[in-house]
């Protein structure tokens, strides 16, 4: 901690929260507010004389309130920076009248009110998100009684009390009374694992910190009862098994089955807890004297802001969704944006480390060359025929469009930005975006090669390259077998498919068309298939009018690893296309024969 | 530039249909499939191959785009996510640009789903070609282009991760702004004292 502050290359800035960001990999702007700490930061010499002065006494939420602070405070003895800060909303006021006893205490003279938030701008090649977790909140698990016996406590509470810099000086009392406790019960999966309440997914530390703190209590009192009433104990990592045997080893009872409910006990403030004994399906009871919630962790509440501002997905359970789950761990979807620690899922520290040393160095390998090559599957503009509607900026998951329609000048693709999904090309309605490498004629001369002979015996797929073309592969590595009469287009990204590409093979005589590309919510490209999705309804929508089956095309999201999936798929393709008859194919090409000779027309 | 196509470039392709050892030959007729492709529009000379992606199959296109001044190549082979960076080294270290170069995937897509039926793999497998001819007739050279990246990295979080990944860069010389918003970095992890698995002090 304390080399990051004084480093030489690391300006640091606390009480600060990122206001802006713009601009893309390699040249990100921020704009970051940082606000007063009214304490001279490099001047301070964490004396505390202004503390001793400062009448304003306040729970202490580092010590998640279990002791108190002044307004004028360091946060914990080993803070980084060490300078004090004024929490200005507790403050009274500095004006000699009402208070300021801080500024005449301090001989050094540190103490500024004068001091105003700043604004701070910096220009970055890269950015590593670290915004990690929030600690569970109980309160809303009543059965527990968290919020009405004060013997209840988390163990994040825990930790302060056990801690010999905490409030009670490492000493683990029982808050009604004040006296260490002859019984303490763990409470494992709180606010973790449930499909009702809290969250889903394991937390992933909370058993090994049970554990430890087990073995941490038995260190401290030898004769202390402990047990641990749990669903299974995760205790998967390096030294983690030996640690969860010394805590045995100890003493400590390991009890399956979670309490239904504690009580407490009003005149010694003792709890009772009612467990079904998972062995005897039998109600038991067990007297404690103190209970720990082994709380899980969840996503920061207040982390929206940062997810918006750099269009950062996340997964189902709400931490930052990395670009591949198995071969690109600390990459964001974004190019030159990169996850370390818990921000991306519940881990421990040493998890927590090695993402950051991962993340550091696939930063530096993208900034270690000094300049970035951009694959040239890129959209472009023709000027010419661009009517400044906005339609692609507003599309483009990357934000790599900037069109200014008060001025009517043509949109500009910022090609450092843009991923190559297509999307744009797709959507403008003028047909005035080039998608190199993927452009309008290339694919229309693959659909009409594939079409031209036998059409009403093909199946016309149009298939992502990172997920469906992947999954098509996939079938192929396994040797699933299926109709041997489809034929891929592949296109980087589903949101390239153009509706003039499905009305072109429909006209060209295919039976049926599918459009497939990685599920919603993994798009390679943020989320460039909710268009796609949109754009096939759109298309269906119409082909409902003209009186055209809509099942003849096919919207199907299929993953890089659902072989079986695309197998399937491609059998029930072959059956619709089946049931087109040569008539209705001959009708179908009229009818768009038709309305395009109307529009030349 | 917008790229359009240039009506007055010949157009002068090169098809390398490769076995893959009995991959793909095995199910499909790699020889008839060759031979066909020798007949599309463009096509100047159409080879079968043992394993394309070997040095002597590389080594071929690569005398093959000298001798007979190709300057579009199409591998009927494995799947373009496979060998794709592959073929395109290969073609540009000949000269051309590594844009200009078509996979059809007739191993993933073809000989390895459609085993039952030979005579039908063949037939897709033509069709497969005829479709990447078609497209590589339209392909474009691009430049990969490059912009400058700043050697800075904004770290937003001063956790222990926040804090270690700042350390890491700064050490190797970066510019590191750590944004934190608390008064003190440390996250969690400041509050803990002892930590699991070696229970060792955390600061
Ligand atoms: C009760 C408990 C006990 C634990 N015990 C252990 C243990 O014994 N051993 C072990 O290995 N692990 C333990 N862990 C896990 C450990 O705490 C984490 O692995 C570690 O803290 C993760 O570090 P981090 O930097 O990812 O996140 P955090 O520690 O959460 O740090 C994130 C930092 O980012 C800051 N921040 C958040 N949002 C913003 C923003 N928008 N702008 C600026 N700053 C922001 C926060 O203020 C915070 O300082 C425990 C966790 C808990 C809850
Ligand atoms: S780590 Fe243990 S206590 Fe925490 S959620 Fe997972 S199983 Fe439950
Ligand atoms: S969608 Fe097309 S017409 Fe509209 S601003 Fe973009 S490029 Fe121009
Ligand atoms: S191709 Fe995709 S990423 Fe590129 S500008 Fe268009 S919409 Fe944006």
């Amino acid at each position: 901690m304390t080399d990051a502050g004084r480093h030489p290359n690391i300006t640091l800035l606390t009480m600060s929260e990122v206001k802006e960001l713009t601009g893309v990999v390699g040249n990100f702007h921020v704009r970051i507010l940082k606000r007063a700490r009214y304490v001279k930061e490099k001047e301070c010499t964490a004396c505390g004389d202004c503390v001793e002065v400062c009448p304003v006494i306040i729970p202490d939420e580092f010590n998640m309130g279990l002791s108190s602070r002044r307004a004028i405070y360091s946060p914990f003895p080993q803070a980084v920076p060490g300078a004090f800060a004024v929490d200005i909303n507790q403050c009274l006021g500095h004006s000699p009248v009402i208070c300021g006893k801080c500024v005449e205490a301090c001989k050094k003279r540190c103490i500024d009110f004068d001091m105003n938030d700043e604004e701070l701008e910096f220009d970055v090649g890269t950015i590593i998100v670290a915004t990690g977790m929030d600690a569970y909140d109980p309160t809303i698990l009543d059965e527990y009684g968290y919020t009405r016996y004060e013997n209840v406590v988390t163990s994040m509470e825990l930790e302060r009390l056990v801690n010999a810099g905490g409030p009670t000086a490492g000493e683990v009392i029982r808050l009604t009374d004040g006296k260490v406790p002859k019984s303490v019960s763990f409470i494992q999966c709180v606010g973790s694992r449930s499909q009702r309440r809290g969250r889903p997914y394991c937390s992933n530390i909370c058993c090994m910190n049970t554990v430890k703190s087990t073995i941490l209590l038995k260190e401290h009192y030898p004769d202390i009862e402990i047990k641990v009433f749990y669903l299974d104990i995760r205790a998967f990592g390096k030294g983690f098994e030996d640690l969860f045997r010394r805590s045995r080893g100890k003493g400590v009872r390991y009890i399956r089955g979670l309490p239904g409910t504690i009580k407490q006990d009003p005149a010694t403030h003792d709890l009772i807890l009612t467990v079904e004994n998972t062995a005897t399906n039998e109600l038991d009871t067990h007297r404690t004297q103190m209970v720990v919630l082994a709380v899980g962790v969840e996503p920061p509440a207040d982390m929206k802001a940062i997810q918006e501002m750099l269009a950062l997905q996340t997964t189902a359970d709400g931490f930052y969704l990395e670009a591949h789950p198995k071969l690109q761990p600390v990459d964001s979807a974004s190019r030159g944006i990169f996850f370390a620690g818990c921000a991306e899922g519940p881990k421990d520290i040493k998890e927590s480390v090695t993402q950051a040393s991962a993340a550091a160095a696939r930063a530096m390998r993208l900034m270690n060359p000094g300049v970035l090559t951009v694959e040239a599957i890129t959209a472009e503009v023709d000027p010419e025929r661009c009517t400044s509607c906005g339609v692609c900026a507003r599309v483009c998951p990357y934000n790599a469009i900037s069109v200014d329609r008060a001025t009517k000048l043509p949109a500009k693709v910022t090609e450092a930005a843009c991923a190559g999904c297509g999307t744009c090309a797709a959507e403008c309605p003028e047909d005035a975006i080039v998608m190199n490498h993927f452009t309008d004629a290339q694919i229309e001369a693959q659909i009409d090669a594939i079409l031209e002979n036998d059409a009403a015996g093909k199946i016309l797929v149009f298939a992502c390259n990172w997920c469906s073309y992947a999954g098509a592969d996939f079938a192929g590595v396994s040797r699933l077998r299926y109709p041997s009469n489809t034929r891929l287009v592949r296109t980087m990204c589903s949101g390239r498919v153009h509706a003039k590409f499905i009305w072109r093979a429909f006209e060209k005589g295919a039976p049926v068309v599918l459009v497939s590309g990685c599920h919603i919510g993994d798009c390679h490209y943020i989320n460039a298939n909710h268009w796609t999705e949109r754009r096939v309804k759109r298309v269906w929508n119409r082909m409902g009018k003209l009186g055209l089956r809509t099942e003849r095309l096919g919207l199907e999201w299929i993953s890089a690893a659902e072989g079986v999936r695309f197998q399937q798929v491609m059998e029930r393709m072959e059956q619709i296309r089946k049931s087109v008859t040569p008539e209705e194919i001959a009708e179908t090409v009229r009818i768009i024969k038709k309305i395009s000779e109307q529009k030349q027309g | 530039m917008i790229a359009e196509n240039d009506h007055n470039e010949n157009i002068r392709i090169g098809v390398y249909v490769c076995h893959c050892g009995s991959n793909i030959a095995s199910v499909v007729d790699c020889v008839a499939v060759a031979e066909y492709a020798g007949t599309l529009p463009g096509v100047v000379i159409s080879r079968d191959q043992g394993y394309t992606c070997s040095e002597p199959g590389q080594n071929q296109i690569k005398n093959d785009i000298g001798e007979f001044e190709l300057n579009r190549i199409v591998v009927a082979s494995c799947s373009p996510r496979l060998h794709e960076a592959t073929f395109r080294q290969c073609v540009s270290q000949a000269g051309l640009n590594s844009y200009l170069l078509e996979m059809a995937n007739i191993r993933e897509q073809c000989s390895w789903v459609h085993g039952g039926n030979a005579q039908e793999a063949t037939s897709k497998a033509m069709n497969l070609v005829r479709s990447a001819v078609a497209r590589v007739s339209l392909l474009q050279a691009r430049e990969e282009t490059e912009v400058p990246i700043r050697r800075s990295t904004l770290v937003i979080g001063g956790g222990v991760a926040g804090i270690q990944a700042a350390l890491d860069l700064a050490d190797a010389g970066y510019r590191v702004v750590l944004v934190e918003k608390q008064p003190s970095i440390g996250g969690i992890m400041a509050r803990l004292d002892k930590t699991f698995p070696t229970m060792d002090c955390s600061i």
